[in-house]
């Protein structure tokens, strides 16, 4: 068995890794820690912002996996199936962590004027975007800004965008009503935005 | 409607849940405000970016796990039977 890394690719094999992991088999755990733990330790380095804890989820999330393969259905892939009791892992994580007063972020937001007109004018960002993805500046900009969002919002933001859950499923899985969830995503996005205009305005 | 009720629709209107009079008043708004045209564009690409850079960091590093996490995890799980 290839210990390489980078997903299981057909479906034949992910039955088999599947039924090997039911049996019990040593190397079938370790094919799935080789072959997932990157994409699941970055998924909750960005949730979590610290890389012990990151490590910690992973660890945690491949066991209650182990532990839970007799729940795993035909019908979804393994890669989901990893993804969304990392994403549990980490939520549990968040709750469990001392809660550290949150930054407003009514500064990032846009201002107003009393008759509603933007206070500052906003402007168009000089660079595209598929230019702006090149470069390493601009990638650690939106990661470091994305660090720099309050929790409450990072992690609305990171379900909805990044990670692509819907807005019903972040909902229960943050035990909030969906509209909570639309009014967050929304702020969050704005103050992403407001963190990213200074230097996009004036880029390269 | 003003700028401040345009922005505040904004992900409503992105989302095709703007009810249709409310929606041709957001276009015809748009049609006249660069700075809320501004706004909508910068909104957008924020989330292309924060989508396309995280998919990047994804996609880059199959291999990037420390070592020391995959036997850490392989020996919790020997712990835990």
């Amino acid at each position: 068995m290839s210990p390489a890394g980078g997903p299981v690719g057909e479906p034949e094999e992910e039955t088999a890794l599947i039924s090997a992991l039911r049996a019990g088999e040593d190397a079938a755990f370790e094919k799935l820690v080789r072959c997932y733990s990157a994409r699941l330790l970055a998924v909750a380095r960005r949730m979590l912002q610290d890389e012990d804890d990151a490590r910690d989820a992973v660890q945690e999330a491949f066991l209650s996996a182990f532990r839970g393969i007799d729940s795993f259905r035909a019908d979804s892939r393994v890669s989901t199936w990893l993804h969304r009791i990392v994403v549990n892992t980490c939520l549990m994580k968040l709750r469990s962590r001392r809660r550290r007063p949150e930054t407003s972020i009514e500064d990032l937001l846009p201002r107003y004027l009393e008759d509603g007109h933007h206070a500052d004018a906003p402007v168009e960002w000089s660079e595209a975007p598929e230019s702006a993805l090149e470069r390493e500046e601009v990638r650690t900009l939106v990661h470091t800004s994305i660090g720099q969002l309050p929790e409450t919002y990072r992690t609305v933001l990171l379900l909805r965008d990044i990670e692509e859950l819907d807005t019903e499923e972040t909902a229960r899985m943050l035990g909030v009503s969906a509209n909570a969830i639309k009014i967050r995503l929304h702020r969050a996005r704005q103050a992403l935005r407001g963190l990213l205009d200074p230097h996009m305005r004036e880029a390269r | 409607m003003t700028c401040r009720e345009l922005v505040e629709f904004l992900m409503s209107y992105l989302e095709h849940e703007l009810p249709e009079a409310q929606r041709a008043e957001f276009e015809r708004h748009l049609g006249i405000c660069p700075p809320c045209l501004a706004y909508l564009e910068t909104y957008k690409e924020t989330i292309r970016l924060g989508k396309a850079i995280c998919q990047c960091a994804d996609d880059a590093v199959p291999n990037d796990v420390p070592e020391a996490l995959v036997q850490a995890i392989l020996a919790a799980r020997r712990q835990s039977g």
